[in-house]
């Protein structure tokens, strides 16, 4: 049947050549649940009320930031519609509300949900429906687990990799020190001191002579301070939450305890830490940073801070610029939005995963300079560098060179 | 008799008596409920069963609470505490010792009745609004028990420990959510109606009238201490068995779940459902569930502002919750049908 074949293959040959042009059509245009030609549906989740509503904060700025995005004209034409849920930092809650944004709102991705007992709650569910849960806001050491949870990757350095950083520190410049650890009961302060003890290996239990631990509840942290300064420790790690952070540092000087003090990054704010607790306090104080200080003066002429406060004054102008929730959460939608421009006309799950496991030596305006976002298919923590900075005078000084301390999860 | 005594007779109950009757729905209105409750998962989405299976659960620790204040006339702020020991016993037998998760309930139930009971034998030397402030404490600790050291290589400490979630058996062709939905409807109805047996029963008479009348109560005979430790069992039993069933559900437990505010919402739905009437409790449930979820998207920033202006219309407008509401529906339904 020689006519019948030619016909065949004439047809074959039309499916195949209709099958490659839609296919390049396709390929131009794809797109999940949560995309459309002209919208992208985010979800977010936030405890706007009860225990951390502090955090808030952050939802609120990446809101404004969208709005900002969608003035401009979205991203590759199309508007964000960023649906963000509060879940009182309650896990169940955590779980009603992502349900809730995948399965009601259909959203594309679930963005920046704070807090890891919330995110550990709904990373199960996430990763079996395969919809991404992008750039966590915890510091948990966790989420780099691209193996596991293809689905969810991390943001900020992780805790553990800071104190890390400090043991490194200490091991090299001062190698017989006596060393008090303050840190808050919690997985906070229990990631912290489990990476400080990791970083001093071996020496940790001759070298830590006491660890001292507070719940969030106290009202003062004052009498653990006279303790510390009373076992003669000559180094101080200090993992406190900004509030305790200030209470330290002027307890110290009240008594006249002067040991080598490291503040972990999570209070190293200017404006909410160290101006409370006086700044001739806080003089010679080590900590580490990734994000610029807003209330610290030498960011007053940095282009990317003035864009910041141009945002700030059009968009969200009731914002406290003190509040290092406000300059995270922009640098966070901004590496959101650059993860979209990345996928292009591909607004798949798929692609937002491939596009996000895909950034190289990216720069953000609330970035310290030198700090660049990396990752890679096998490295789920976008932000892994931190910079050693000591407490001079009004500002922060950076010193030594940028460093990196990745931890796998 | 002394003076405190005498002020102890005159004074009226904390509780208002609710007549046995009037604790329940009657059998024509529950089935076509329960009906409704059979049926309804067929029609909606996944997440909505999802929420109807949290407003059951919620529903039967309120319906524990309820026993203990409406049955029984005691405060309790520390069934945050209960809920969180089933949970962890479900999760902790669950992962750890791969117990069948069915199995894990009584266990989860009976391990809060001990606590309960235990907790209530000295707990119930003090009254009213001292033993609340017991049972507050109770709840305050609760997560920070849990957080401790010795105790992380079973409860996953600060971090939590992720659950399984079971499919349903014999390949029914029921995916996971409706299979739990059904199953915590089930256990949900049994124990609902063995809540209503027991207040029925020699005990739950008694527990009424240490409720109504303390002295008047021993004078009968009633072993007053007996039964109010009896009563705070139970309750803690039940609720344990919530916590359980949450840890199945949620498929995830950690300390910061089961705070005070927990025990908090639960007082607030027994209050909204009607104190003493045992179907308010699953009202005041999808009442502390979607509540806040209406207040947030009316306002953000001002949710809990918000939640507070809409509990307090609730209070304000009918103070006896749900069974007021009903009650207005009875006789309004009893009227139409007497017209006809």
């Amino acid at each position: 049947m020689p006519i019948a074949t030619s016909r065949l293959a004439i047809a074959s040959a039309a499916l195949i050549a209709f099958a490659a042009t839609s296919n390049g059509a396709l390929a131009q245009k794809k797109y999940d649940s949560g995309a459309t030609d002209t919208e992208i549906k985010i979800g977010n989740i936030m405890p706007y009320s009860g225990p951390a509503s502090a955090y808030g904060v952050i939802g609120k700025t990446e809101e404004a930031y969208f709005k900002k995005i969608n003035a401009e004209g979205g991203i590759n034409g199309r508007k964000i519609t960023f649906i963000s849920y509060d879940d009182t930092y309650s896990p169940p809650k955590t779980v009603e509300q992502a349900r809730k944004l995948v399965e009601s709102d259909e959203v594309l991705l679930v963005f920046n949900p704070l807090g890891t007992p919330p995110n550990s709650a709904i990373q199960k569910y996430l990763n079996s429906k395969k919809v991404p849960q992008l750039f966590v806001a915890t510091g948990a050491t966790k989420w780099n687990d691209p193996k596991n949870f293809p689905w969810t990757m991390g943001w900020q350095p992780n805790y553990q990799s800071e104190t890390q950083i400090y043991a490194k520190y200490i091991l090299k410049e001062k190698p017989n020190a006596k060393i008090a650890v303050l840190y808050q009961n919690d997985d906070y302060g229990k990631d912290y001191l489990k990476g400080f003890k990791d970083g001093l290996g071996a020496k940790a239990a001759s070298m830590i002579v006491i660890e001292e631990s507070y719940e969030v509840s106290e009202p003062t942290i004052d009498s653990h301070i006279v303790k510390m300064k009373s076992t003669g420790a000559d180094v101080f790690i200090n993992i406190t939450t900004p509030k305790f952070a200030a209470q330290a540092i002027k307890k110290n000087a009240e008594i006249g305890w002067k040991p080598l003090h490291f503040l972990n990054n999570v209070s190293a704010s200017i404006g909410s830490v160290i101006k409370p607790a006086g700044m001739e306090n806080a003089q010679d104080i080590i900590s580490s940073q990734y994000l610029k200080d807003p209330t610290d003066a030498q960011w007053k002429d940095d282009p990317g801070m003035k864009a910041w406060n141009a945002f700030l004054d059009k968009y969200y102008p009731e914002a406290n610029r003190a509040d290092a929730s406000v300059i995270f959460g922009y640098t966070v939608a901004q590496g959101l939005v650059h993860v979209l421009k990345a996928c292009g006309d591909d607004l798949t799950r798929e692609n937002v995963m491939k596009q996000a496991a895909n950034i190289k030596n990216l720069e953000l305006e609330g970035l310290l300079p030198g700090i660049k976002v990396n990752t890679s298919p096998t490295d789920f923590a976008p932000i892994s560098q931190v910079q050693l900075i000591k407490f001079k005078g009004e500002t922060w000084e950076r010193f030594g060179e940028i460093l990196s301390g990745d931890v796998g999860g | 008799m002394s003076a405190a005594a005498e002020d102890a007779v005159t004074e009226a109950p904390a509780v208002e008596a609710v007549p046995k009757r009037a604790m329940t729905l009657g059998t024509g209105t529950s089935l076509v409920i329960l009906a409704a409750l059979l049926v309804t998962p067929i029609f909606v989405k996944n997440f909505v069963v999802f929420q109807m299976t949290m407003v059951m659960i919620y529903g039967i620790a309120v319906l524990a609470l309820n026993i203990l204040t409406g049955g029984s006339g005691q405060f309790s702020l520390g069934q945050s505490a209960f809920y969180a020991l089933g949970a962890y016993t479900s999760a902790v037998l669950m992962e750890v010792a791969n117990v069948n998760y069915a199995l894990t309930l009584p266990i989860a139930g009976l391990v809060s009745f001990g606590a309960g009971y235990l907790f209530g034998k000295p707990a119930l030397r003090l009254s009213g609004i001292y033993l609340a402030l017991a049972t507050f404490a109770l709840a305050v600790a609760m997560p920070q028990l849990l957080k401790l050291h010795f105790l992380e290589a079973w409860t996953g400490g600060v971090q939590g420990l992720t659950v399984m979630k079971p499919d349903a058996p014999f390949g029914l062709p029921i995916g996971q959510d409706k299979w739990l939905y059904y199953f915590t409807l089930a256990i949900s109805l049994a124990i609902y109606i063995g809540s209503i047996n027991l207040l029925r029963s020699r005990s739950g008479r008694a527990f009424m009238s240490i409720r109504d009348n303390e002295i008047a109560a021993s004078a009968m005979g009633v072993d007053v201490a007996q039964y109010k430790t009896l009563a705070f069992g139970v309750s803690a039993g039940i609720t344990g068995i919530a916590g359980g069933l949450s840890a199945i559900v949620v498929a995830f437990v950690a300390p910061d779940s089961y705070t005070i505010n927990l025990a908090i919402a639960l007082f607030l739905g027994m209050v909204v459902g009607g104190v003493g009437w045992l179907p308010g409790s699953f009202v005041g449930a999808a009442f502390i569930i979607f509540v806040p979820n209406i207040a947030e998207s009316i306002s953000k920033g001002l949710s809990g502002a918000v939640f507070g202006v809409l509990l307090f219309l609730v209070i304000f407008l009918v103070p006896h919750g749900a069974r007021q509401v009903a009650m207005v529906a009875q006789h309004l339904l009893g009227k139409l049908t007497k017209k006809n």
